[in-house]
């Protein structure tokens, strides 16, 4: 069966919509494999606008290693904007792949990466666009297996019904060896249909198959547990995890859009994984253990990266990246080799010390000291000991200083609000420790030429973290607290002047909080939410908190009790029965300690093992160097 | 800067919807894939020293797109045209490059031969509204810009606009056979296509103002969009009026 491009039906709507360039594919090092030679065919979604979508890590890296695959494609498709939408249904022109413009409908798995719960409505406008039925449970043997991954995956409930299938953590192996899979059973004549493939890809252990898990309630609401339905299915699904980053030195070949995105650049994961503790990363707690890529990994990525992309900026990314064994030797083996040249390098790191203020003096070397970030996340010292963030104030005033001190003009903290435990006064903590910042800035220059931003974000608690259990604080008491804030700053008369303030209102956070610890009973919600046009939620522009709210209320559903109500050890939580391996007797204690009056938890890259029970139960273990070795020059042609 | 080379590059099928934007980002990351010397200006955020030349708008194929790169070493014009197209992405093609001699390359383009297909049009009506068209004096239309709404005159840069089709029938004028069209793509539905000589003025007047000013002298109205190609630009030549090629000077 021969897939035609649906281009030429495209080609026509194209004047009629904002940016066209995002719909037409053609990127640099992008892949159009030939269909009828391919048994297994992917098509890989990123649920939101190809500005955002295209520098996706996840998707990039897994369109490169299923298409290196013999006898595997993959493709990839993006959420369209709402003008694209209404054009499309009005020319009855399906969701399709931008690199061959194959509809969606014909591949034989539509595997989706939620980095947030705010694509869930994406997904389902990519659904129905495809002609494929929404609710897994309608679909025939014509339909791909609709597969989710990403952060969110480690709690798919909300979208189970929408779902086929979920993989928790690391994609690269298990998506060959779900290739692999499909490649055998279609091999076989695809025997016993959509529901054997499931079969076969959950009886590994590896792939969640919500269907073959039903969910019993207690007469309250709660759950009262999640079983298998049928023999072969495993009661727990774990998460995966890629040993030996530089066994997996991907994106070889990044892809370079002709429309402007979000990030341009060419992007090193340096390491994967974070054990400092932080009790609300979500992030941090499920990809542990920390996993180091190598210094001549980085440097050999970094140059091959550049040469096939022609981009002139490399971000050196993971979640905390001055943590890297070798950091000091990156950067300035980086900077050595780039000097002088038009390559400019960036470092997301936000670690309150000296050590972060040298790495960021070799990064700027080429350029200009503009800003440079801090996130100590808590506003006063009880709150930083709350979540597990080892900050003193001293530590943050002499970061700083030394920062101005060096030729830094602006410096940006980034704090969350909402925490649990917090009160009005942890929140106005902020606007001291802004004021202390500028005049340490002021003697440190003797000048008034400082600046300082804070940034904040609502606290949202997510599975598998210590903080699944707390109650999410509401909108009002977080708006209310911003509010205060903000008159605190403005009204300074001293300091208000060097101080800038960004935030969001607290709406939105209610909203990622009800998708991010719902059950299958949200998904009624995310479909009302759909069907009354939410669309791009991500988006202020388009998020709507009233539909969202309305939708609830029309399903019967009581946000508040999803949200701001505190669970108890035993309550069994929609997302039990899936495995980031951290014990959760340890998560429990944790957050034990976190409301009692404990010491911190220190990070076991440097410290004992404190038995999170990541690695027994995965099999996997902590590897970082130093490998004691350095980035060679590269030879000048 | 040790020379400036002058390049005529290609906006084909699906690339022709990048935006100028688009193009510059595209072409300074090829040239830097392709280790080419490009000379960067002084300041404090250099930039490369790559101009361009009148770029034709989203949605707009072009054979006949130009821009210029100083560079600090002197490069081999043929072998540069090679790097850079293997560089750019397919559809944004590299057709020829020149050492620049003398002069201004923009001066030279004066004017632009277009081509408009018109899918699903009625030639006699094609060939009446641009008859009308040509008869009259001035034609008003108006363009949503920036600053807003703009009336200008899209008759008088207009030299010449002639019809016909690409199933070889003549309507009323020269046949005009459709050699630009991507290998392989198969032909449509019958489709009118018109081609025009337009003087480069201010404020610029394009394909689509022409098109306007058809709708507004005669009611001619496409059901669906055009697809417009710039097929060449520069000097136009005092016989034909028709553009020529705007390196001629610098191949000497
Ligand atoms: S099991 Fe121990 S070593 Fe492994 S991540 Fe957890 S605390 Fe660290």
């Amino acid at each position: 069966m021969s897939v035609e491009s649906l281009f030429p039906r495209l080609e026509p709507l194209l004047p009629k919509v904002q940016k066209p360039i995002q719909y037409v594919g053609g990127e640099l090092n992008s892949t159009v494999k030939d269909w009828d030679d391919a048994t297994v065919r992917w098509a890989l979604m990123y649920p939101d606008a190809y500005e955002v979508g295209l520098p996706n890590q996840g998707v990039q890296i897994l369109y490169e290693i299923l298409n290196e695959l013999p006898g595997t494609l993959a493709e990839r498709t993006y959420a369209v904007w709402p003008d694209m939408e209404a054009l499309m249904r009005a020319a009855g022109v399906p969701q399709f792949t931008v690199d061959g413009h194959r509809p969606v409908r014909a591949f034989d798995v539509f595997g989706i990466s939620f980095s947030t719960e705010l694509g869930y409505t994406n997904l389902l406008t990519a659904l129905d666009l495809a002609g494929i039925p929404l609710v897994a449970a309608a679909r025939t043997d014509d339909d791909p297996l609709v597969l989710a991954g990403g952060h969110a995956a480690f709690n798919p409930e909300p979208i189970a019904d929408f779902l086929d299938a979920a993989v928790l953590g690391d994609g690269e192996q298990i998506a060959i060896a779900i290739s692999e899979v499909i490649r055998e059973w279609k091999s076989e004549g695809s025997p016993g249909g959509r529901d054997e493939v499931l079969l076969r890809l959950a009886a590994t252990g590896g792939v969640y198959v919500p269907k073959f898990y039903d969910v019993e309630y207690l007469p309250d609401g709660r759950i009262k547990r999640v079983v298998p339905n049928r023999a072969g299915v495993p009661t727990r699904v774990f998460k995966h995890t890629v040993m030996d980053l530089d066994e997996w030195p991907y994106p070889k070949k990044p892809l370079v859009p002709l429309a402007e995105t979000v990030h341009e650049r060419f992007s090193v994961e340096i390491f994967r994984g974070c054990t400092r503790g932080c009790r609300f990363c979500q992030a941090g707690m499920i990809t542990r253990p920390v996993r180091e890529r190598s210094i001549t990994t980085i440097g050999d990525m970094v140059a091959a990266g550049l040469k096939e992309s022609g981009f002139n900026e490399v971000g050196l990314l993971s979640l905390s990246s001055a943590d890297h064994s070798e950091i000091g030797d990156i950067a300035k083996g980086l900077a050595d080799r780039y000097e002088g040249g038009n390559v400019s390098l960036s470092l997301p790191s936000t670690r309150v010390d000296a050590f972060n203020i040298d790495l960021a003096n070799e990064f700027s070397r080429n350029g200009r000291r503009s800003g440079l970030t801090f996130a100590p996340e808590g506003g006063s010292e009880r709150m930083r000991k709350v979540i597990n963030k080892m900050v003193t104030e001293e530590d943050l005033i002499r970061t700083v200083r030394t920062a101005y001190g060096q030729g830094w003009r602006q410096v940006k903290l980034y704090f969350m609000c909402g925490l649990p435990t917090e009160e009005d006064v942890d929140v106005l903590g902020i606007a001291d420790l802004a004021k202390k910042v500028i005049k340490a800035g002021r003697e440190e220059t003797g000048s008034r030429d400082v600046r300082c931003t804070v940034s904040i974000g609502g606290f949202v608690p997510k599975p598998h973290t210590p903080f699944q259990w707390a109650a999410q604080c509401d909108h009002e008491t977080v708006d209310r607290r911003l509010r205060q804030l903000r008159d605190a700053l403005r009204s300074d008369k001293e300091f208000g002047r060097a101080i800038g303030f960004r935030y969001h209102d607290g709406k939105p956070s209610i909203v990622e909080g009800l998708l991010s610890r719902g059950d299958r009973r949200v998904g009624a919600v995310i479909r009302a939410v759909w069907e009354d046009g939410g669309r791009f939620d991500g988006w202020s522009e388009h998020f709507s908190y009233d539909r969202w709210m309305k939708a609830a209320a029309d399903s019967g559903l009581d946000v508040d009790w999803y949200t701001t109500r505190e669970r108890d050890e035993h309550e069994v939580l929609p997302w039990d029965h899936l495995d980031a391996g951290l014990d959760r007797e340890w998560l429990w204690q944790d957050w034990q300690a976190a409301i009692g009056d404990e010491d911190e938890i220190e990070d076991c890259r440097w410290t004992p093992c404190y038995d999170c029970g990541v690695c027994p139960t995965m099999g996997t273990e902590i590897q970082i160097g130093p490998t004691g070795r350095k980035l060679l020059p590269l030879t000048v042609v | 800067m040790v020379q400036r080379l002058r390049v005529r590059y290609a906006k084909r099928g699906r690339l022709r919807f990048t935006s100028h934007r688009d193009i510059t980002r595209a072409v300074e990351r090829a040239v830097r894939r392709a280790d080419i010397p490009v000379a960067y200006s002084a300041g404090f955020s250099p930039h490369p020293k790559i101009s361009y030349a009148g770029a034709a708008p989203t949605g707009v194929a072009s054979e006949a797109e130009y821009l210029e790169i100083g560079v600090s070493r002197a490069c081999d014009p043929l072998s540069l045209r090679a790097e850079l197209d293997t560089s750019l992405p397919s559809g944004l093609d590299v057709l020829d490059v020149v050492e620049a001699r003398s002069g201004s390359l923009a001066d030279r383009l004066e004017g632009s031969m277009w081509e408009v297909r018109l899918p699903g049009v009625e030639p006699d009506a094609a060939a009446k509204a641009v008859e009308q068209f040509l008869s009259s004096e001035r034609v008003e239309v108006e363009r949503l810009t920036k600053k807003g709404i703009r009336r200008f005159d899209a008759r008088g840069a207009v030299g010449s606009l002639t019809v016909g089709n690409d199933m070889g029938g003549a309507v009323g004028a020269p046949v005009m056979i459709d050699d630009l069209r991507t290998a392989g793509q198969e032909l449509g539905p019958p489709c009118v296509i018109l081609r025009m000589v337009v003087r480069h003025e201010i404020p610029a007047v394009r394909p689509d103002d022409v098109l306007m000013g058809l709708r507004l002298v005669a009611g001619f109205a496409p059901p669906s969009p055009p697809e417009v190609t710039r097929l060449a630009q520069g000097p136009l030549d005092a016989m034909t009026g028709e553009p020529t090629d705007p390196f001629e000077p610098d191949r000497a």
